[in-house]
């Protein structure tokens, strides 16, 4: 069973030479620390900024400067800053490679559900929607199962949809999925070390697919 | 050329009544107009709409207002940590529009381009979807989401000139560009008012036209939100 920063570390992997990148907050955040040395990735922020850097120093501090989550941030060279319509103008035109974004619920058909508990406050979907509708390559960094115990991997989402057939892939404590959008259904690609097909079989709602050998992630 | 060069907020604030729709730029705490906030808050117009990304906090930003009971109506994308806000929503006395941020931000675009509407894959198939139009292009789906409309549009950038010519500094860019172009009023405060001619035209972001006030702010906090350092 991996932690979040084994989940990161795998989603990690994903991540190739030259991407540009929108991460979100939570255990996608978590990733920045895993890219390889030897590749260039450039990090997208969507309050309008491509190049972020890892927190400053203290005293360096700069209010004018902060990501999507509202934390101090540090520029690396090469970076650009933009308003907040062409940020969303490289999302939905993907110029973006890849999304790396939490989830509450996905479905076999790639419906996400990751803004809105009924019942609950709702703070808001702030820019999840443009995301999962616009990118072309999302990976779902989630737990598999609930607070409850109860999967996360379902036939249909139950709570408000963010989008619509937009999750392909998905990477969770037990392990990397990808998503059949066409004909519905969660195809087990990895096992996390340790964990048994039966294992991710019954924390999984939603229709499973695994083949006889399904091999362990490589860390 | 007409002088668009106000003394202070409560100058650069005049004509605004209850009941008008405002949008202020920022994103969070970063690159808010302080300045006109207070003024708005001393002044204690009410009714408003408040078209913004973000709600403030407790005791700042768009908060203070929330504090006064001068907003009617909040649209926003993500409304954050906000007790004062969560109270006014449940009991009802506040309206919230939720909307995908870069949904706000393009219909701040449109109507700064002069165009009626967008077409954006956001929010398709959920919630946001009913009762708007949606439409085929190339085999996907789109929502026609209307560019809006705000009496007074309220920006912070970090240099200005005389002619309202507009500089921003990091990323307190954000929202404020497409929002400067989108009000029938556009009112900047800025960090440093310069005359004329020591702005390089090349490094405008937004050209003065489409500022009707500016003038230099004073005091700003520049709070910041979420303090994260790396240890050494």
């Amino acid at each position: 069973m991996l932690d979040k920063n084994g989940i990161a570390k795998r989603i990690a992997k994903e991540i190739k030479d030259g991407y540009y990148v929108n991460l979100g907050i939570g255990i996608p955040t978590l990733v920045a620390n895993y890219i390889p040395d030897n590749i260039n990735v450039v990090l997208q922020s969507e309050n309008g900024l491509l190049g972020m850097g890892p927190f400053p120093f203290e005293g360096e501090e700069d209010a004018d400067l902060i990501n999507a989550g509202k934390q101090t941030i540090t520029m690396l060279p090469g970076s650009a800053v933009f308003d907040s319509a062409m940020s969303f103008g490289m999302i939905r035109a993907q110029k973006v490679d890849l999304t790396i974004l939490g989830a509450m619920e996905v479905s076999e058909y790639g419906d996400i559900a990751n803004w809105k508990i009924p019942g609950k406050l709702v703070k808001g979907m702030g820019g999840a929607m443009d995301l999962v509708a616009s990118a072309k390559n999302i990976i779902v960094a989630m737990q598999q199962v609930n607070k409850a115990g109860e999967s996360k991997l379902l036939p249909q989402c139950t709570l408000p949809l963010t989008g619509v057939k937009c999750i392909r892939k998905i990477v969770t404590e037990m392990a990397v999925f990808e998503v059949d959008v066409e004909n519905g259904g969660f195809h087990l690609v990895e096992r996390a070390p340790g964990i048994s097909v039966e294992q991710v079989r019954n924390a999984t709602a939603g229709r499973f697919i695994a083949n006889n050998d399904v091999p362990e992630m490589q860390l | 050329m007409i002088n668009k060069v106000v003394n202070h907020a409560e100058e650069a604030i005049e004509g605004m009544t209850d009941g008008m729709t405002l949008m202020l730029g920022g994103f969070g705490l970063c690159g808010i107009p302080e300045n006109c906030i207070s003024e708005i808050v001393k002044k204690g117009i009410t009714g408003l709409t408040c078209i913004s990304n973000n709600a403030g906090v407790d005791d700042f930003g768009i908060g203070l207002m929330l504090h006064k009971r001068q907003v009617k109506k909040m649209i926003a994308s993500y409304v954050g940590e906000n007790a004062e806000f969560e109270r006014q929503l449940l009991s009802g006395e506040l309206e919230v529009e939720l909307i995908p941020q870069g949904t706000l931000a393009t219909r701040c675009l449109a109507a700064g381009y002069g165009m009626p509407a967008i077409f954006t894959p956001a929010g398709v198939g959920t919630e946001l979807a009913e009762g708007k139009e949606v439409r085929d292009f190339g085999g996907k789906d789109y929502l026609m989401e209307m560019a809006f409309e705000a009496d007074f549009a309220i920006v912070k950038a970090w240099k200005g000139d005389t002619a309202g010519n507009l500089i921003y500094r990091k990323t307190a860019r954000n929202f404020n560009p497409v929002m400067a172009m989108a009000g029938k009023i556009t009112i900047a405060e800025v960090e440093e008012l310069v005359e004329v001619g020591e702005l390089d035209p090349d490094q405008i972001h937004t050209p003065g036209v489409f500022v009707h006030r500016i003038f230099q702010g004073n005091s700003y906090e520049k709070r910041i939100e979420q303090r994260t350092v790396r240890s050494v």
